[in-house]
């Protein structure tokens, strides 16, 4: 029951992109396209999963054995940058088709907050190890369907007239804005 | 004038909200209030001019194909001594930007300035050009604060200043509101300047 909680609230009610803010540049910056943006989001599924099991096990086996909690933000970006360059590695000896369709997103990834934002809320809400991966994978898919809407809904704005100022980055900020009002409405579910 | 052209650069012509458009999260998600927005601005400059000096005078000796790891360690040290400090003389600060003071790490801002400027110029440089960056995110934070505040609780800087009869619009502190005041604030941002270069133009003629 505890891990059902956990996924509804994960994906819809705390949506990381929409309500949460975390992994705002690949949701403004990969969106234009509904295929890129599925790529993304299934590359950053892979990544946040792996990454919050990962930085779960550095937490409790290093950082707190040893008593260096405040080495936290270091061993956590160290580890996270080290993970998605393996993960790279692996897919390309591995699987060169999955590897060539999420190719182009794996090093971008590095930067997305939301992997960060995942490690370091794992810690701050005291979960144990199958809760932490459960999180992650269903931050990651509440991440990638934030991620889909927004870039169907940004394919049809591409063809509409709008006021020049308003193209581009307004536009869609406007738009999200929107998207997140609607997502507000599920925060009755639980 | 050499040190200062960088800093106006950042403030006006390259301000990285409104203009290079890095360094959303933040942006969007501590600016609840004005005084947020203040705090999440100098902490990311501190951040910023801390890793630009550094970056830069180790520019010579950092071998090009580890660089982005060098980067990140420094970085991360720099964010982790600023969050000591903010939690030790401003807990208030501390506690309300919460989880994104470890996010400074991965704020683009800072990643895209050591790459694209600190690892190519001088210490003194990257110093004014880490102080522009930075003054111009900050004067961003602060506009998306206040408006935010303004509008969402009728208070600026925790000061009353639209009578008790007004009656705050929530959305605007929620999540929704950090969208909208954005998007709005940059559409103005352009406007202002396309009737700049439509006047530039028409005095050209």
């Amino acid at each position: 029951m505890r891990l059902l909680l956990i996924i509804v609230s994960a994906v819809l009610i705390n949506n990381f992109v929409l309500v949460q803010f975390l992994g705002i540049c690949p949701f403004l910056g990969v969106t234009r396209k509904v295929e890129t943006a599925i790529g993304m989001g299934a590359a950053v599924i892979f990544v946040m999963t792996l990454a919050s099991a990962i930085t779960y096990v550095v937490q409790y086996a290093i950082l707190e054995k040893f008593n260096i909690p405040f080495l936290q933000t270091i061993a956590f970006i160290l580890v996270i940058a080290a993970l998605v360059q393996f993960v790279e590695l692996v897919l390309k000896k591995t699987s060169p088709s999955l590897y060539q369709a999420l190719g182009v997103y794996l090093p971008l990834i590095t930067t997305n907050c939301a992997v960060l934002g995942v490690a370091i809320l794992n810690i701050n809400y005291n979960y144990n190890f199958i809760e932490s991966v459960i999180f992650g994978a269903a931050a990651a898919a509440g991440f990638t369907l934030a991620l889909i809407l927004f870039a169907c809904i940004r394919e049809r704005i591409e063809y509409s007239p709008i006021p020049k100022a308003l193209e581009g980055f307004p536009i869609a900020l406007i738009s999200a804005a929107l998207m997140s009002i609607a997502f507000m409405g599920f925060s009755g579910l639980i | 004038m050499k040190f200062l052209q960088p800093i106006k650069n950042g403030i006006f012509t390259e301000n990285p909200i409104f203009r290079i458009v890095v360094g959303m999260c933040p942006t969007l998600a501590v600016t609840t209030s004005a005084i947020n927005g203040i705090g999440m601005g100098l902490s990311t400059m501190a951040v910023l001019v801390g890793s630009n000096i550094v970056l830069s005078a180790i520019r010579k000796i950092v071998p090009d194909k580890i660089r982005i790891p060098i980067f990140v360690v420094v970085i991360a040290s720099f964010v982790t001594i600023v969050a000591m400090l903010l939690e030790a003389f401003v807990p208030s600060i501390y506690k309300a930007l919460g989880i994104y003071i470890p996010l400074i790490v991965v704020n683009c801002i800072i990643i895209q300035r050591a790459e694209a400027f600190a690892n190519k110029n001088t210490v003194l440089s990257s110093l004014a050009d880490g102080l522009g960056m930075g003054i111009g995110f900050t004067v961003a934070l602060l506009m998306m604060g206040s408006v935010r505040e303004i509008l969402g609780v009728g208070s600026i800087f925790g000061i009353n200043i639209m009578g008790a009869n007004y009656e705050p619009a929530m959305i605007f502190i929620q999540s929704p509101g950090a969208f909208l005041t954005l998007g709005f604030l940059m559409a103005l941002v352009n406007f202002i300047s396309y009737k700049r270069k439509e006047k530039i133009q028409e005095a050209g003629e």
